[in-house]
């Protein structure tokens, strides 16, 4: 399988075959993503990391991937300070990115913006994140995750919590998850349900997911929770936010009836919806999650980078 | 009301069944006449067995079918008529091509299409029949195509 100069623009662009290889290959790179042991695999490659909008995680978590391969990372993460400050459009920026360096990885607030990207650069673009579009390498974690805790993705019960409506992460992973033949539950305030699209490209992949208010019932027989954050900046009114915000919180109580295999993931930051209790638990697994941001990403890099792993 | 008439053509292009009331549109898409100087006659909501229709002559100028078909996005049923000494030569239905390019504006704001970059918008095509499009950028599939014609 040859991903050499391939963009990676949304999770849709991925067979279930190539997800899975994407998956074995970064398996192959924990050790080196915990500095246990050293590669040089990318040794004399600079890497573009464009951040028009904050991030923790996703912006950290590629830079380490570049430095656990050795290769080195040039870029920004305050547009205010480059010239698009003085006007210069995106596409001038990503054509100075591309004469720079080997790789571009960029976080944009347009939709769109990382397709536009790739059709002005040579190097592979890979997108973290354009607006409410697509964040695939979130999803490749969130996938990874699921792989690596429970050895395999396939009929599991996952069930998918929050904020359905805005949360960009639960879209791509109905979506993935439905590849895979996942019993998907969908729990929201009525007010942020999944939107109809998504459950429609779900059922066209053959999956039959349901829709809840209850988190108790869909709880009983979950192998996997997918968290999210109720995130107040989407909400046009603050008043439909003040409703909704604190409908779920997962408590140790509400885990008293729940498999114990059952694994708890985030996609961070969270606030309020998970206890700091329930972090001690075995369920938790969403600071293993974020740590996964880092050898997916090495997989991902080597991979655009034509090594083969 | 009794429909216009409109005098038949010697030569050049005939657009009927366009959908009525679009037929303003059709031009706009087509760029008629802004760069041409070719005569041009339009009827709305001209009667026919089917209903009411629009009806678009271009004189002197014969228009590539690959020029037309993007018209299919607001008049699907339209057909395409080359007329040479007053006989029709030529005549075809509209068919959308697979992508549409600097016709549509993305209905959603903050695309990165709208927002300022060198490129044209850009549609995919997702069904020629009932015409259904996506922005080739965000993926947004707007609700009333006729609406985001530029």
């Amino acid at each position: 399988m040859d991903f050499t100069g391939k963009d990676i623009i949304s999770i849709k662009d991925f067979s279930k075959t190539e997800i899975d290889h994407i998956l074995k290959c970064a398996e192959k790179m924990i050790p080196f993503a915990k500095g246990e042991k050293t590669l040089t695999l990318l040794e004399g490659k600079i890497l573009s990391s464009l951040f028009f909008e904050p991030s923790t995680r996703t912006r950290l978590s590629f830079e380490s991937a570049m430095n656990r391969l050795s290769g080195r990372v040039i870029g920004f993460a305050d547009p205010t300070a480059t010239s698009q400050k003085k006007g210069e459009t995106l596409a001038d920026t990503i054509r100075m990115a591309d004469a720079y360096s080997d790789i571009i990885v960029m976080r944009h607030p347009s939709e769109g913006a990382a397709r536009l990207a790739a059709d002005f650069a040579d190097s592979p673009i890979l997108n973290a994140g354009d607006g409410a579009g697509h964040h695939p390498t979130q999803c490749l974690l969130d996938l990874f995750t699921i792989f690596h805790e429970k050895k395999h993705i396939g009929k599991q019960n996952v069930v998918l919590l929050g904020d359905l409506k805005y949360g960009r992460t639960v879209h791509s992973l109905a979506y993935a998850l439905s590849l895979y033949g996942s019993d998907l539950t969908f729990v929201s305030p009525k007010s942020l349900k999944m939107p109809r699209e998504v459950i429609n490209e779900c059922k066209n992949l053959g999956a039959t997911p349901t829709s809840t208010t209850k988190i108790e019932k869909a709880l009983k027989n979950a192998d996997v929770l997918y968290v999210t954050r109720i995130q107040k900046e989407r909400f046009p009114d603050l008043e439909e936010y003040n409703r909704v915000v604190g409908t779920y919180q997962i408590t140790m109580d509400l885990l008293k009836a729940v498999k114990k295999d059952l694994i708890i993931m985030h996609p961070l930051p969270r606030v309020t919806e998970i206890d700091p209790a329930v972090d001690q638990t075995n369920h938790a697994v969403y600071f293993k999650q974020a740590f996964n941001g880092v050898p997916i990403r090495m997989a991902l890099l080597s991979l655009v980078s034509g090594v083969k792993l | 009301m009794k429909p216009m008439k409109i005098p038949r053509i010697k030569n050049g292009t005939v657009i009927d069944h366009i959908t009525a009331g679009n037929a303003v549109k059709v031009l706009r898409i087509l760029d008629i006449p802004q760069k041409q100087s070719f005569t041009v006659s339009v009827a709305i909501n001209v009667k026919s067995k089917l209903g009411k229709k629009d009806i678009v002559k271009v004189e002197n100028r014969e228009i590539a079918h690959t020029e037309v078909d993007k018209i299919a996005l607001i008049a699907p049923k339209a057909t395409i008529n080359i007329i040479r000494d007053y006989k029709v030569a030529e005549k075809h239905k509209v068919e959308l091509p697979d992508t549409l390019v600097g016709i549509a504006k993305c209905s959603n704001p903050t695309c990165i299409s709208n927002g300022g970059e060198p490129v044209e918008s850009r549609f995919i095509v997702l069904d020629k029949e009932k015409p259904r499009i996506q922005c080739y950028y965000c993926d947004r599939e707007p609700d009333d195509i006729a609406s985001r014609i530029i």
